[in-house]
């Protein structure tokens, strides 16, 4: 297993990797001081002049982006949408390593009907088509962001526990795991103490591409009108844009800037996981 | 054979498995169902009728019964809102999502091999410095927002495309095929596939560019050099032909997951197909017909995943070889 250092080395090596940890540093500073970046509050509505509402405002130096139909601050939206975005990516990401892992470690380390058990469900997973699903899911329960995570870690931990599983599978059979066991460890032992820290690794590398997967999916579901009504998202920015004629007025600065968040936030995903599949299986970098 | 046969067996299991999830999903629904469906005035035995021609007044288990018993006639119920029976307004939707869904795959796919197999060669060039992260951008942006860049470029501000629907208002044909050739569902296609397309190609282009690398160090490429074959000949009968097996693997898959996954397709273009057949079904709490949507597209999945299974081993000989033994 790669040390900090050499960690630290490999990804000066690689300039992609950098890139995408670079954008990652930088959605997180605006998340954190989202606050202090807007200029505006991002739900109040704003006014011109007497009584009337600032809808479709173009970019100017008060309204960096414009506003809304509703008369709301562009920019302030998409600094704060940065929230949300960075809050479903993250949390929709550890549930699916945790889960994944741990359904992963297990199939291949007990094996027999536990493995058959685990297998087959996850067989099942896949059979779903992931986003009817979480349509059908948000429309039975609360549409919200736990429901959104929720469901979204139920759907990927299948491809997660596969590679695991194979990576434990050959573990299992090697000398140091074959000492633990005769010196009287438990299997509960040599699988959380021995057998996970060398496949958290690549747990992690999954993980980063679920970051972009569950991004993606808020905003496909809040664009659909399945999203948390009351978040500030990304996704519900480029529904407001699309229900109230962005388009046809060409209003580009509303509907260009939210979805070019959502594809910087998603390929830092992408990037930093090439980078470390090259870190993880030297043979496999081209 | 026996392969063949198990597959098959394994993906009823699936189907059954989903059919089952569907069927709890959907009666853990909140809400009275019927209550979309009726008036106020209606009095409490109309109700109850309605609910025994729904089958709803009878317990779980023998209601699941006669669930999956009418799932294996082809029997999906009847819409609470259309009052028509859900097959046929899915049947209706299948060929508009089946037309978006194969003509944007064979175009993303033709695009993505060539492309792919051409940047293997253009190693370390500066073509495929732009070409790679270009095509990571592609799959890194939400599909309906590729859709609404086209539509306001292609069609608001350029009028060259019509922006929604999948033909002409009161347009009339003989017959559904001729309806599905028409020169006027081409031009509503066009948009939609495009940004499909545009949406699916980085995943043949950068498979195809990741195996071509691999199979051109392969032994037999080297022994093929050796040999003084052309470049051009050693590419198409040696490489080629090894490299589009997990191309052709992805293909099969992405027939199944665009199915499901066209929904937002759907509803930026108002393109009338299956997606937005579950959506509208969904938000109108119309059970019966979300549930046979659901289901449809399910099964069209779960079919597609075995069929690039067997594809897989079809294709490949050394996995072939390995089951047989």
């Amino acid at each position: 297993m790669p040390g900090a250092k050499a960690v630290w080395r490999f990804l000066r090596s690689q300039p992609f990797a950098l890139v995408g940890i670079g954008i990652y540093a930088l959605f997180i500073v605006l998340a954190i001081f989202a606050d202090q970046i807007a200029t505006h509050d991002p739900r109040q509505i704003l006014f011109s002049g007497a009584y009337r509402v600032a809808r479709y405002l173009p970019p100017s130096a008060t309204h960096y982006l414009g506003t809304t139909a509703g008369g709301r601050d562009i920019f302030s939206q998409l600094v704060h949408g940065t929230r949300s975005a960075l809050t479903v990516g993250v949390t929709a990401a550890f549930c699916v390593v945790v889960l994944g892992s741990l359904m992963g470690l297990l199939a291949g380390y007990l094996g027999g009907w536990v493995d058959r058990i685990i297998m087959r469900v996850s067989d099942i997973v896949l059979g779903l088509p992931f986003l009817p699903f979480i349509l059908v899911i948000s429309a039975l329960t609360r549409p919200g962001t736990t429901t959104l995570v929720a469901s979204v870690a139920l759907l990927l931990w299948p491809n997660t526990a596969r590679v695991i599983r194979s990576q434990v599978l050959s573990l299992r059979e090697r000398g140091w795991v074959e000492a633990a066991r005769v010196t009287g460890c438990s299997p509960m032992r040599i699988i959380f103490v021995h057998i996970a820290p060398q496949v958290a690794p690549l747990a992690a590398l999954y993980g980063s591409i679920a970051v972009g997967w569950a991004i993606l999916t808020e905003a496909s579901a809040s664009f659909l009108g399945f999203g948390d009504p009351a978040a500030i998202s990304w996704g519900l920015m480029l529904q407001d844009a699309f229900a109230n004629q962005a388009l046809s007025r060409e209003a580009w600065n509303w509907f260009i800037p939210p979805g070019l968040c959502i594809v910087a936030l998603v390929l830092a995903g992408f990037l930093v996981s090439r980078g470390s599949e090259k870190l993880l299986f030297p043979k496999l970098g081209d | 054979m026996k392969r063949v046969l198990g597959r098959l067996g394994h993906a009823a299991f699936v189907l059954w498995a989903v059919a089952s999830l569907t069927f709890i999903m959907f009666r853990l629904m909140p809400g009275d169902p019927t209550l979309n469906f009726l008036s106020e005035s209606f009095s409490e035995e109309m109700r109850a009728a309605l609910l025994t021609s729904f089958g709803l007044d009878k317990p779980l288990p023998e209601q699941y019964v006669l669930y999956l018993g009418s799932l294996l006639r082809g029997d999906l119920g009847v819409s609470f809102l259309q009052k028509k029976p859900v097959l046929d307004i899915l049947l209706d939707a299948l060929p508009n999502t089946v037309a978006l869904t194969v003509t944007a795959l064979v175009v993303a796919y033709a695009f993505g091999i060539i492309a792919g197999a051409f940047l293997a060669f253009a190693r370390g060039s500066v073509t495929e410095g732009i070409a790679i992260p270009a095509a990571l951008i592609t799959r890194a942006a939400p599909e309906f927002w590729l859709g609404m860049i086209l539509l306001a470029w292609l069609s608001f501000a350029w009028g060259i495309f019509p922006s929604s629907g999948a033909n002409e208002a009161g347009s009339e044909f003989t017959s559904e095929w001729a309806r599905l050739t028409s020169a006027d569902f081409l031009w509503h296609l066009t948009l939609p596939a495009l940004t499909l397309a545009l949406y699916l190609q980085g995943l043949p282009l950068l498979l195809m560019r990741a195996t071509m690398l691999e199979v051109l160090n392969d032994e037999f490429i080297v022994m093929a050099r050796m040999k003084g074959l052309s470049r051009w000949a050693i590419v198409m009968r040696h490489a080629a032909r090894n490299a589009l097996l997990p191309v052709a693997t992805a293909f099969a898959l992405g027939l199944g997951s665009s199915f499901g996954g066209n929904v937002v397709i759907e509803t930026v273009f108002s393109w009338p197909g299956l997606g937005r057949v579950l959506v509208s079904a969904v938000q109108g709490a119309d059970y019966p017909l979300a549930q046979g949507a659901f289901i449809l597209i399910a099964a069209v999945l779960v079919t597609m995943n075995m069929v690039a299974d067997l594809l897989y081993a079809w294709l490949d000989p050394r996995v072939s070889v390995g089951a047989r033994r």
